[in-house]
């Protein structure tokens, strides 16, 4: 069958594959909230997880950097594979694995200090850099967040004086200043503006060159604007995983294509 | 469509749209079928009707398209209302033209009556062309409103009879012009009349395309009908 006949794209170029899942199942005390997930986040790439409230795509990217384990009665089952080792049962400190898997969230977060401090407090937890060194690394970071020029006059001031967007950006800032590898995104723009969405979202395409993105996101069209993988979740099941464009042209599931076309429900 | 999105607004401006379209379709169907009786009859009447006919099909096209645009700005379609929106407006601009090719044949037939040619040519074999192409037509958008593959299928195969046709006519016009030169002018403009019927038929068959486009979400331009076949199965 020539390619032109293939449902949607054509077939998906087998790319490395940062983060591997394997029958991943999570519970919160008795609530299996994943249910055997197996998935590979391909590497350098935008992945975007999209479903319903409740279908489970934020626990799944808060297993990634073992968020969940800050409360007690979740627990997750399976594998993690980030760069041959299992994340789940890894004797690795928890914050290495979070420098090297690093998230923002749906809120913005700043921490009550500088907008200079900001950046510079999670690097010096891992690297102990000079004075100038550690000047260029928030200068870097916060030009990658596309941030530098709105505040490079006033990095002493404190980062909750910025907009809502700024604070966003600040945040992703801080998330890439201990260049991790990964960086998770849980709803980063939903707070925010059109025009700021979109600085993030251009962000995010640029981000891709030097890390492994995953986004989870509620807004659909965001999901087709900025990721190159949609993954759709319901129930905890991963229904249907696939390259961007196909999956908003011709998904194979009736499933996904009911709740992207907006007949779910 | 029958299953309903979560915003009966937009279902409704989906039907509305898709009731345009598919008016549009009768329109020219009715276009095509008055330009057959011009053809059959010789009647400048009906060569009239065909004219009158076609600024309606040309208002509507406009009108559709801009419906179109405003429900893709609006709600941002993804998959099958994308297919279905992108099918919509390729299929509006086919029906278009197939409404030129039928005011083509009008004014083929116009001239032909004055000419005073028209007892002495061969029109009984033009008028079963373009019965067949008309009636592909009318099967294209019955297939189209039930989203139908397989006799999207068919409408492919038939349009294959209609190319036939109009070969086999061709050398019968030749034959015509070479026993009596007096009737090269009308019969070129039996060719054109012919060529237009041929076209309308290309038409439908663009519309079939559409079809398989719309459900299998499968681009079957420039592909031979045995590849559409087997990647359908």
């Amino acid at each position: 069958m020539p390619s032109s006949l293939q449902p949607g794209a054509a077939a998906p170029t087998p790319t490395e594959s940062k983060i591997t899942v394997r029958d991943l199942n999570f519970y919160y005390g008795k609530f299996h909230a994943l249910k055997g997930i197996n998935l590979d986040i391909p590497a350098n790439k935008v992945t975007a997880f999209i479903g319903p409230s409740g279908c489970g795509k934020s626990t799944l990217l808060r297993t990634f950097n073992r968020m969940f384990e800050l409360y007690p009665e979740q627990r997750a089952e399976g594998q993690i594979i980030l760069d041959g080792e299992n994340l789940l049962t890894s004797k690795q400190d928890v914050a290495l694995i979070r420098a090297k898997v690093g998230m923002v969230f749906q809120k913005p977060t700043p921490f009550p200090m500088s907008i200079y401090d900001n950046i510079a407090f999670g690097v010096k937890l891992f690297e102990s850099l000079s004075a100038s060194d550690m000047e260029e690394r928030v200068e870097w970071a916060l030009r990658k967040a596309a941030l530098w020029n709105e505040v490079k006059d006033k990095l002493n001031q404190s980062g909750s004086s910025l907009s809502g967007g700024q604070q966003q950006r600040l945040c992703i800032a801080r998330g890439i200043a201990i260049k991790p590898e990964v960086l998770l995104l849980d709803e980063p723009c939903s707070a925010l503006d059109p025009i700021s969405t979109a600085k993030v979202e251009e962000l995010i395409a640029e981000l891709k060159t030097d890390y492994t993105v995953v986004i989870v996101t509620h807004n659909m069209q965001q999901a087709a604007r900025c990721s190159d993988y949609t993954a759709y979740m319901y129930l905890g099941d991963l229904m249907e995983f696939g390259e961007t464009e196909r999956m908003f042209f011709k998904p194979q599931r009736k499933e996904t294509e009911d709740y992207i076309t907006g007949r779910f429900g | 469509m029958t299953e309903k999105h979560l915003s009966s607004q937009f279902d409704s401006e989906l039907n509305s749209v898709s009731a345009r379209v598919m008016e549009l379709g009768g329109l020219v169907e009715s276009q095509i079928r008055q330009a057959i009786h011009a053809l059959s009859h010789f009647s400048l009447e009906s060569v009239k009707q065909v004219a009158v006919m076609e600024n309606r099909i040309n208002a509507m096209e406009v009108e559709i398209d801009q419906d179109l645009s405003t429900i893709i700005a609006r709600r941002q379609p993804t998959a099958r209302d994308l297919r279905l929106l992108m099918a919509f407006s390729k299929a509006t601009a086919n029906l278009e033209r197939m409404g030129d090719e039928a005011s083509k044949m009008a004014r083929m037939v116009q001239s032909i009556i004055e000419s005073g040619a028209s007892r002495s040519l061969p029109t009984m074999d033009l008028r079963v062309a373009a019965d067949l192409a008309s009636g592909l037509l009318r099967k294209a958008l019955d297939a189209f409103a039930r989203l139908d593959t397989t006799a999207a299928v068919a409408i492919l195969k038939e349009d294959d009879l209609i190319d036939q046709e109009f070969d086999g006519f061709v050398r019968k016009l030749i034959t015509y012009m070479m026993e009596d030169p007096r009737t090269i002018s009308p019969s070129l403009d039996l060719l054109f009349l012919a060529k237009a019927i041929e076209r309308i038929g290309d038409h439908s068959k663009n519309l079939a395309e559409l079809i398989i486009y719309l459900v299998k979400g499968m681009d079957v331009r420039h592909t031979s009908l045995d590849q559409i076949e087997s990647a359908l199965l």
